[in-house]
């Protein structure tokens, strides 16, 4: 029963140890904060159900050997539309969701085209896809709007919805009264997209074609699997699942503004990288990248909770750990290659 | 007459200076305005002058962006985060950690200045280590710098905007008494000037052109691949590092969040632009000069028309796609078969 452990299973291995690790730190340090309720952890799954998402599509995008770094953008543009609409046109929430989920499917089917059927470097065509959707937001609005509960209730009323665990999680309060923890559907429906997308790219005949693309394009065409299709396809997936994640991370702010979501595409791949997907493609999987949110979501959670730290601290922090992990995969690689 | 005009269209700077035309030429029917010159209390004042004078930092940007292209066949997308971290240094050293506004400086400003240059220097090694060294896709290990460099600016100026009210400071990024030029053109024509001699009178750029094109081949030629890719991104980092002073004296102030904000897509633009292939190889600096001129020019036309600098970079990502799309090999097969359609449709015609 022993799996042979290699480098990919040590990089999800030393991901998982490395959250437990921080987290504990952050339980012994913070203990008087907070730190240790059973809510912290659920506000950092509530912050981060957009990332989570986001993160999903850019593994399978990755899995794939490309990038999507548009995704901050596009995300700031969905929570445009969406605040515009609901602030400045009126319209009903539960059409403007639906819209907005449309034109992720666009979105992606123009840099999937672009990136398969014309063979342009992903990187270029997504940074394309980045600028062009940070300008749109600023063409749509340029202030900053704000979603409240007079400009639309029903969504107003998803944001603040509570979903309440067991009381037994909880803790008392000052008064003695006991708080059961909660979480928002925002998180619940992240969880799902995230088994989803686990069960696609373990069970489905797409899922398995995505790692062999990955892992070696010549030789998923010369067994004849429709390469540029199935690429085309991933990066549909991640706009679309971007878009659903700009909703979720809206419904958490409840704002849309130019500057927002700035830096986003470097959490989503900061935390799929940290979770052990290859930047080269064919290795990892949505598990890891969820671990890698977590860690992320952590990062931030204790930067915030110092309350002193300056919070270029945390990029900061996400920048560092990307650097190690990519440095740690190319060094696995090298290994690889010397060892052929 | 025909071969004349094939000659002219084959030469690698048939593009960028089409396209340099084009927006002057779009400039000349909308609002001929664009092209009048005047001097006030000395300086030459103007759209055209004004274009050459905020091109500088993209154009600076460009040289050493030009370079990064064509040995990596990659982009380093910090550049523009770069240059907010040397201005930040750069303001932060003259100004002592936690002050925001100055008038006297703590040391001679030349030393501020070569330190912000030292800065993206720095940059610029770590970023070629990363490539050449660990064989990390460039624009995943710069992607680091792109969100590091930024957050480290505001570190290092105490999550403030530092003020130099130095009068020297500005001369770099507005006019030296006397001198009707703005002076970034100046500082732009130096550091072209330094890299292309250098590339002329060196085998520098047939080095690189050698391990652009196959850095394989190049190693067992006898050419050190690995010293040729991080000295590129070395000199891609200076060279943002002169950028980001010039940008900071231009405003006499470090402002982390602001300074060099989209300015790796307009250097990219401008090598794309230019004529230069993105993946790799074959190389043409003239072409991405005036390409960054080209960018400044479309920018300022941008503004002029009342776009804002916010929704500017949507022309922008457009242009883009457009000169990559028709770049691609795809595109260009389905061009020769057109015209190779052609061809044999006007024989048969004749025949």
């Amino acid at each position: 029963m022993a799996k042979k452990i290699n480098g990919n299973n040590i990089l999800l291995l030393i991901t998982f140890v490395l959250f437990v690790l921080m987290y504990g730190i952050g339980c012994v340090i913070y203990a008087d904060k907070g730190f240790t309720h059973l809510q912290t952890f659920l506000n950092i799954l509530i912050t981060n159900a957009g990332l989570i998402c986001v993160a999903c599509g850019m593994t399978c995008v990755m899995l794939t050997g490309g990038i999507d770094i548009s995704v901050g953008s596009l995300i700031a543009m969905d929570c445009m539309i969406l605040a515009d609409g609901m602030s400045n046109k009126h319209m009903n929430a539960v059409t403007l969701v639906l819209m907005v989920l449309v034109i992720g499917l666009v979105f992606g089917t123009v840099q999937g085209v672009l990136v398969s059927y014309f063979e342009i470097q992903p990187f270029i065509v997504s940074m394309a896809g980045m600028f062009f959707a940070r300008g749109m937001t600023a063409v749509i609005n340029t202030n900053q709007l704000s979603i409240t509960q007079d400009v639309s209730p029903l969504f107003y009323g998803w944001a603040n919805a509570k979903i309440n665990l067991p009381a037994f999680l909880g803790y008392m309060n000052k008064k003695g009264k006991m708080i059961p923890p909660f979480v928002r559907p925002s998180v619940v429906i992240a969880l799902i997209v995230l088994v989803l997308v686990f069960v696609m790219l373990k069970y489905t005949k797409f899922g398995r074609i995505l790692y062999a693309v990955g892992g070696n394009e010549t030789s998923a065409t010369m067994m004849g699997l429709n390469v540029k299709q199935t690429k085309m396809f991933a990066y549909i997936l991640s706009s679309f699942l971007c878009s659903i994640g700009g909703i979720l991370y809206c419904l958490n702010t409840m704002s849309g503004s130019v500057q927002q979501a700035r830096g986003f595409e470097m959490d989503a791949i900061a935390s799929s990288v940290i979770g052990g997907t290859l930047l080269t493609g064919g290795v990892g999987n949505v598990i890891g990248s969820f671990v890698g949110v977590l860690i992320n979501g952590t990062i931030t959670q204790l930067v915030t909770t110092n309350g002193k730290l300056l919070s270029s601290w945390a990029n900061i922090a996400t920048a560092a750990l990307l650097c190690f992990f990519i440095i740690l995969q190319s060094i696995f690689a090298l290994i690889k290659e010397r060892s052929k | 007459m025909k071969e004349t005009w094939e000659k002219i269209r084959k030469s690698p700077l048939f593009l960028p200076i089409v396209s340099m035309v084009l927006v002057l030429l779009i400039n000349l029917f909308k609002d001929a305005g664009f092209f009048a010159i005047g001097i006030n209390n000395g300086i030459i004042s103007g759209r055209l002058i004004d274009v050459l004078n905020r091109g500088s930092e993209i154009a600076i940007l460009a040289v050493g962006m030009t370079l990064v292209v064509a040995v990596s066949a990659g982009t380093d997308i910090s550049v523009g985060s770069v240059m907010a971290l040397a201005a930040c240094g750069c303001c932060s050293l003259l100004a002592g950690y936690g002050v925001t506004s100055v008038t006297e400086l703590k040391y001679p400003m030349i030393v501020g200045m070569l330190f912000g240059v030292l800065l993206g220097a720095v940059c610029g090694g770590f970023n070629g280590f990363l490539v050449a060294k660990m064989k990390i896709q460039p624009m995943v290990a710069t992607l680091i710098l792109f969100t590091a460099a930024r957050a480290i600016g505001l570190l290092v100026n105490a999550n403030m905007i530092v003020y130099i009210r130095y009068k020297p400071y500005s001369y770099l990024g507005n006019f030296i008494p006397g001198c009707p030029l703005p002076t970034p053109i100046f500082a732009a024509i130096v550091v072209i000037a330094v890299v292309a001699l250098f590339l002329r009178n060196t085998a520098m750029g047939t080095f690189i052109q050698a391990v652009g094109i196959n850095s394989r081949a190049a190693r067992i030629a006898g050419i050190n691949s690995t010293v040729i890719c991080w000295s590129c991104y070395l000199v891609c980092g200076i060279c943002a590092g002169i950028a980001g002073i010039v940008a900071s004296s231009r405003i006499y102030s470090a402002d982390s969040a602001n300074i060099g904000l989209n300015y790796e897509m307009d250097a990219i633009l401008s090598v794309a632009l230019g004529g230069n292939s993105l993946g790799g190889g074959k190389f043409n600096l003239a072409g991405s000069v005036i390409g960054a001129y080209t960018i400044q020019a479309i920018t300022t036309t941008l503004l002029a028309m009342g776009v804002s600098t916010d929704q500017a970079p949507v022309v922008k990502a457009i242009i883009v796609v457009l000169i990559v799309v028709i770049q691609s090999p795809i595109f260009k097969e389905w061009m020769a078969a057109r015209k190779a359609k052609k061809v044999s449709a006007g024989k048969e015609i004749t025949a």
